[in-house]
């Protein structure tokens, strides 16, 4: 392999990281939110109303239900306007974090769902207000959860990465399709793809280790 | 301190309507331990759920130390619940922190400074004789060891009332006891009016002042634990102390039963025996006065609220006027008796 191929490699690594790691980020700061609105709008919870909740299940559906080659391309205007280009690695980052907000904040709905009702009222009954039972008792409860969430969303948005070549974002996955399958070298696909695999296991790895390290139950 | 005036409440709707709480009026003082006590789904949950208004009765007020916390807006009734501590049959503690983090919860909402949340959370853990366990994890505790960290979670804002949610229930009768002494004694040291409800007798006779039987919504019966056990006026009440004290009819006797006297055949009687009765030497003097001879059958007593009480199963050997005169004799002497049968 020559020089050049392991700097293309080595420069498509660095995009891919950058596009899952700032995507992932931004989706956490805004999906989490949208999470635990989802989750406390509901009947019966502590900001419980309805019409919200419906609301915002319908538009976490909707944002979820459209494939990503098609929001890759369909939000490229607003793209524009937020990054100032439609083209590159930034600007790929844009579909990204919005395919992933929806995503993560179904399952960060899904993690605070798993903290026992009990403690919620124990909360309640010791006079706490909902955003103190929020911030002290839900999402410190559902950390383990919440990890996991997050680490199964980097995974998604490495994978979803792969598709951003489409708008010329970079990363691995454009250069497996541009040099390996375009210009038929097997062995840069077989790279890419081996390296994609090594870094989903890492990110694995380490969400598996925060887990652990947090979940006392 | 805790008075509920005319409490409704009811779940569902139509066909599938449930009545929690029908007109349930209560008056607790200041200092009491008061034990409710009724089946499962009887009510007594929703009735404590709603004493800090964890559930909000249909209709009815909820006096809290003069407070009416039902005429409340949300923010004050938070402020009120401050000075109501709440345990729980499943701890309820914060897998997430240790006990020490579990303890200075409440202190925490309030606002404490760290240095003030630190002092208050070492006195609480003296307290509940914890000390050593500042640093662990619930996860790595036994279930009375818990339901102590959530005593002292509950304790932790000083409160005035204590609410125990079927505190003992999940917990085997050994720790069942710790528990329950370790409730007495802060009631005695604090002074804090305690309200529990459960479905043990057990508890009630241990540690209760007062207790009230909750049936399908309803309390139905509302005395001191001495009188209650003494002179139970309900069936269902009745019914309870015989779980407790155990006594029936042993089954050679139950088959030999007969409801009218024959020749040859001496009755069956049950004796309660409750408050003074219970000092008395009056069966020795039934024998002396009335020439009647008595066979025990068995016998259980027991002690709670202050006072003794308990049940005897016993033959009375004579001749039928004088086993006559010696059962008028006992009920005299403040005996309750039931004739049982004859064999």
């Amino acid at each position: 392999m020559s020089e050049a191929m392991i700097s293309l490699l080595t420069q498509a690594f660095g995009e891919t990281l950058m596009m899952v790691g700032l995507s992932g980020l931004i989706s956490c700061l805004f999906g989490i939110p949208l999470g635990v609105l989802l989750h406390n709008t509901k009947a019966g919870e502590l900001w419980a109303n309805p019409t919200l909740n419906h609301i915002l299940g319908i538009s976490v559906n909707i944002g979820r239900s459209v494939p990503f080659i098609i929001l890759l391309v369909a939000i490229i205007p607003l793209t524009r306007i937020i990054v100032g280009s439609s083209i590159g690695t930034l600007a790929a980052t844009v579909p990204l974090t919005i395919a992933a907000i929806p995503f993560v904040a179904r399952l960060i709905e899904g993690a605070l769902m798993e903290v026992p009702s009990g403690l919620v009222e124990a909360a309640n009954a010791m006079g706490a207000t909902p955003l103190q039972i929020i911030c002290k008792v839900c999402l410190p409860e559902a950390l383990p959860g919440i990890i996991n969430s997050i680490t199964i969303t980097l995974v998604t948005l490495v994978n979803y990465s792969a598709m951003a070549g489409a708008v010329g974002g970079g990363g691995l996955g454009d250069v497996g399709i541009r040099y390996g399958f375009h210009r038929f070298e097997p062995q840069i696909l077989i790279i890419t793809v081996i390296v994609l695999i090594a870094l989903v296991q890492v990110i694995q790895m380490l969400g598996d280790y925060l887990v652990n390290k947090v979940d006392h139950r | 301190m805790i008075q509920l005036e005319n409490l409704n409440k009811i779940f569902g709707k139509g066909e599938q309507q449930v009545v929690a709480l029908n007109h349930v009026n209560l008056n607790i003082e200041a200092g009491q331990i008061f034990g409710v006590i009724g089946a499962s789904g009887a009510g007594k949950s929703t009735l404590i759920r709603c004493v800090n208004l964890l559930e909000r009765p249909d209709s009815g007020k909820v006096i809290l130390d003069g407070t009416e916390l039902t005429a409340l807006n949300k923010q004050e009734l938070g402020q009120a619940r401050r000075k109501i501590g709440m345990i729980f049959q499943h701890f309820n503690l914060l897998s997430s922190r240790t006990v020490a983090e579990n303890i200075a919860l409440p202190l925490e909402f309030e606002r404490y400074d760290g240095a003030a949340i630190k002092q208050r959370v070492a006195e609480l853990l003296t307290l509940v004789g914890l000390d050593d366990k500042a640093n662990v994890y619930p996860a790595q505790l036994s279930g009375g060891q818990k339901q102590r960290v959530a005593i002292a979670r509950a304790l932790a804002t000083s409160p005035k009332v204590l609410l125990c949610d079927e505190a003992t229930s999940a917990l085997d009768p050994e720790t069942t006891k710790s528990i329950l002494n370790l409730l007495k004694d802060i009631n005695h040291k604090l002074q804090i009016t305690i309200l529990m409800i459960t479905h043990e007798m057990e508890v009630i006779k241990s540690i209760c002042d007062q207790v009230a039987i909750i049936d399908r919504g309803e309390l139905i019966e509302k005395n001191s634990v001495a009188d209650f056990f003494s002179h139970p006026k309900t069936e269902l009440a009745k019914r309870f102390i015989a779980a407790t004290i155990h006594i029936e009819i042993p089954h050679e006797y139950q088959m030999r039963l007969s409801s009218e006297p024959k020749p040859s055949t001496f009755p069956l009687v049950r004796l309660g025996f409750s408050g003074a009765s219970v000092d008395a030497p009056l069966i020795s003097e039934l024998s002396r006065k009335y020439h009647v001879d008595v066979s025990i059958l068995s016998a259980n007593m027991d002690y709670a609220g202050g006072v003794k009480f308990g049940y005897m199963l016993a033959e009375l050997f004579g001749e039928s006027e004088q086993t006559d005169l010696a059962i008028q004799f006992l009920i005299e002497h403040h005996l309750s008796v039931e004739v049982l049968g004859y064999v």
